[in-house]
């Protein structure tokens, strides 16, 4: 497929491996921002090939994992209602909430269905006027266009049996949390290119430049994280610190302008819980008030912290905001691989498939899969 | 009772005159032989060989119909293809049909003509059946189990446990088109064109395949719900060895791959239901290879990976860099993704 | 986060702001999906589809202009001895 399988080109990929080995002077400390290239990193194993060279830590770039359990708790409480249909993206089907996952809540009668896209949801909406669907809108600034779009869509059509539930959240801030906690070991980040291409990365010189950290916006083929992953080693040796775009065929420093305009009519940026890390000024998304009337929060208000089942602590033993910050590698959890695994996850990143926990379990250095292997 | 009526309504199942006129005018006219026109409890089998191999399987599938097949040439070859992987012949199948109330009688028309087809295909006959009507809502559309008795004339597959280092792994055909055919369907992902499901028999594949190669076979399974990466994960718990894949040489359509792409999923996890992974003694390569892509179920058959001393991980795979990846089991359903 | 996959414009079907909808090809596969933040994109130009909307024209441009200096990474000898050594690895 043209645009995937060029950068996935084995020979440039090792020219890029022994020029980040020959510039890299020192084990640097980097962080993918984005889950998707955590993914690629390990699936690929350029993780493992480079792990003597860089040390790559995996930011909080699932959104899937950063969605806070009491979301969840609501999506859950809202599927049970008659004459509604929670629907969702496939990856936040197996999620825990405090007590269970949507997957789980159907099986005690909750209506749920996963879409491919939530224009999909709306659709489901038009054919189907005697049932209530709400989307459960998780994402980065990535997704935001895509269910903002579904509330104009919506809007436009009359529906009155449409609603979002929103957890958007937004990067940048989180990035910046980051830099600022005072136990920080990040020495540059590779951005996030999709999150990048639509809101943009105008914004990032300011803190590239306050925190003497080079910020590179980076794609998720093998070959764009080589490049980003070089770019930075570049700036590091030479002591200089600013924005770079190597994810130029998609990303430019405004944004997408149509697509963040389509944000800016629906939602307004808000304080919003991480799951892991908690609040975060300016984290996350909200429902502008003028759509109230599709907002699943307010629709369903009487369903909050309704609940008739014992709240266990999933997280007790989980120390996901430590690895969510970069403080942790997954494998030197205590519960890794052993209390907690993708079948039975303690805590969000053991999650999906790209919280860091799960992509370790699954992909991880060799001395990782031998507590998988061991489960065999 | 009504029986020009256009659905199955509850007395199709009761016993009396809508039973009978459903399987004398649905069923036996599609499947007539010596044994079914007996209407008798058990029929007998008059069987050639020493040893037969007997199996059975239950089909559910949403939606019942897809593209590249229905749930009733399914639940032919999928007996069928049990039966072949484990070195019979297959010859005699039982059909047991499980109908929810409210199934269009046009659409039990197309499974049964389906069904018969499919068997006509495979050279097997279906020796005896059953039909149930459960309430709406009991069922989703129609559940089908076919047991299927194959006879054993050559020597048996020696199986996993025969697996040594140095063996080939060869899949049939592309891998993961029925998952996604079948999900694409389910989720009215809208794909153009829809991509077709692999369902087909592989008993003419096996036969010419032992016939060229005999004892070098070591294993065979048809790859189905978990995908190339269940059969691996089983035949290494087996043999304790580890099964090395390449991932330059898995073959994938060019719809399969797109569609993979797009729904964030691995075709190595995706269902099968006319592809199997097979084991083979590295110096019948060129002979197992050429008996395969002889047949046209197994046409484009090719060598996936080898077999090699157990490493941590039982399953791993080579990509781009070359560097060695663990395959990890594939966990429960298959869901589109987008993170 | 965030798959998003390059697939080429086949197709214009709905040229409506809100319902800009345009057929996609993703390898064999075509979908049609959402072009409301990618109104200008035409037919044969890839774009990024993201949970079936298209959120950015693919700069062809730049794109090989990346490829272009990645290559100038290396000098051909180097990349030669690469390649030797893979055939020799198969």
């Amino acid at each position: 497929m043209k645009y995937i399988d060029e950068y996935r080109d084995p020979q440039r990929a090792r020219l890029l491996i022994a020029e980040i080995r020959s510039r890299a002077s020192q084990r640097w400390v980097l962080m993918e921002v984005c889950g998707g290239q955590t993914h690629s990193l390990l699936r690929h194993g350029i993780a493992e090939e480079l792990r003597n060279d860089i040390e790559l830590i995996h930011g909080p770039g699932c959104p899937v994992c950063v969605t806070p359990a009491a979301a969840i708790d609501l999506a859950q409480s809202i599927a049970m209602q008659p004459k509604t249909t929670l629907v969702s993206f496939g990856d936040m089907v197996r999620v825990p909430g405090t007590q269970s996952s949507l997957l789980e809540i159907r099986t005690r009668g909750g209506s749920t269905k996963t879409v491919y896209s939530p224009l999909d949801a709306v659709e489901l909406a038009r054919r189907n006027r005697n049932e209530h669907y709400v989307f459960f809108a998780v994402g980065f600034e990535t997704t935001a266009p895509a269910t903002a779009l579904a509330v104009l869509q919506a809007d436009q059509l009359g529906l009155t049996n449409f609603s979002i539930l929103v957890a958007h959240v937004r990067v940048q801030p989180a990035m910046e949390a980051i830099l600022r906690s005072p136990n920080n070991r990040v020495q540059a980040f590779l951005a996030a290119g999709h999150v990048c291409t639509v809101a943009g990365f105008e914004s990032y010189s300011d803190l590239s430049k306050k925190m003497d950290t080079p910020i590179v916006v980076t794609g998720f083929e093998p070959l764009d994280l080589l490049e980003g992953i070089l770019a930075c080693v570049i700036q590091l040796e030479n002591g200089q610190y600013s924005v770079e775009n190597r994810y130029a065929r998609c990303a430019v420093e405004a944004g997408n302008i149509e697509a963040q305009q389509v944000i800016d009519r629906v939602y307004e940026v808000a304080d919003r819980p991480w799951r892991g890390l908690g609040e975060i000024a300016n984290g996350g998304y909200i429902l502008k008030h003028k759509w109230q009337r599709f907002d699943a929060a307010h629709r369903f208000a009487h369903l909050q912290n309704e609940s008739t089942l014992p709240i266990i602590d999933l997280e007790n033993e989980c120390q996901a905001a430590e690895v969510l910050s970069g403080r942790l590698r997954p494998t030197e959890c205590s519960a890794f691989g052993k209390e907690c695994t993708p079948d039975l996850p303690l805590g969000a990143p053991m999650v999906s498939s790209e919280g860091a926990c799960a992509a370790y379990f699954r992909f991880g250095p060799k001395e990782t899969v031998l507590s998988q292997g061991n489960q065999h | 009772m009504n029986t020009n009526n256009t659905r199955i309504t509850l007395a199709h199942g009761e016993g009396a005159r809508a039973t009978r006129e459903l399987i004398t005018n649905r069923i036996l006219t599609r499947f007539d032989n010596e044994h079914l026109r007996q209407l008798s409890d058990a029929t007998q089998l008059d069987v050639a060989s020493d040893r037969i191999a007997m199996t059975t399987d239950s089909f559910v599938v949403s939606p019942m119909i897809f593209p590249g097949g229905d749930i009733g040439s399914m639940a032919v070859y999928g007996t069928v293809n049990d039966l072949a992987v484990s070195g019979a012949v297959p010859r005699w199948l039982s059909l047991a049909l499980i109908i929810e109330e409210g199934l269009e009688l046009s659409i039990l028309d197309k499974i049964l003509d389906s069904i018969a087809s499919a068997a006509e295909r495979c050279g097997v006959v279906i020796v005896t059946g059953d039909t149930k009507v459960v309430p709406r809502g009991a069922a989703d559309g129609i559940f089908i189990n076919t047991t299927g008795i194959g006879e054993l004339n050559s020597s048996v597959i020696a199986g996993p446990r025969s697996i040594r280092a140095g063996d080939l792994l060869i899949v049939s055909g592309p891998i993961g088109r029925h998952g996604i055919a079948v999900l694409s369907a389910r989720e009215e992902l809208a794909l153009e064109p829809p991509p077709q499901s692999d369902s087909a028999p592989l008993h003419n594949s096996v036969a010419c395949l032992r016939k060229n190669v005999g004892e070098a076979v070591k294993a065979i399974r048809d790859a189905t719900r978990g995908g190339v990466s269940a059969v691996l994960h089983e035949w290494a718990t087996e043999c304790n060895l580890t099964m090395q894949l390449d991932e330059t040489r898995i073959p994938i359509t060019d719809d399969v791959r797109g569609a993979s792409e797009l729904l964030g999923l691995d075709p190595l996890y995706i269902a099968n239901e006319g592809t199997m992974v097979i084991a083979v003694d590295p110096a019948a390569e060129a002979e197992a290879l050429a008996a395969l892509r002889s047949i046209p179920e197994s046409h484009n058959a090719v060598v996936i990976g080898r077999v090699t001393a157990r490493k941590v991980s039982p399953v791993t795979i080579q990509r781009m860099l070359g560097v060695e990846q663990p395959v990890d089991e594939p966990t429960g359903a298959l869901l589109p993704r987008i993170c | 986060m965030c798959l998003g996959v390059p697939g080429r414009v086949v197709e214009w079907v709905d040229r409506d702001p809100t319902f800009a909808k345009a057929k996609i090809e993703f390898g064999g596969v075509a979908r049609v999906c959402s072009m409301a933040c990618v109104p200008d994109a035409e037919v044969g130009e890839y774009v990024v589809v993201h949970a079936g909307i298209a959120i950015s024209r693919i700069d062809e441009v730049a794109a090989r202009l990346a490829l272009e200096e990645l290559k100038e990474f290396g000098l051909a000898e180097e990349l030669e001895e690469i390649r030797d050594s893979m055939a020799g690895n198969q």
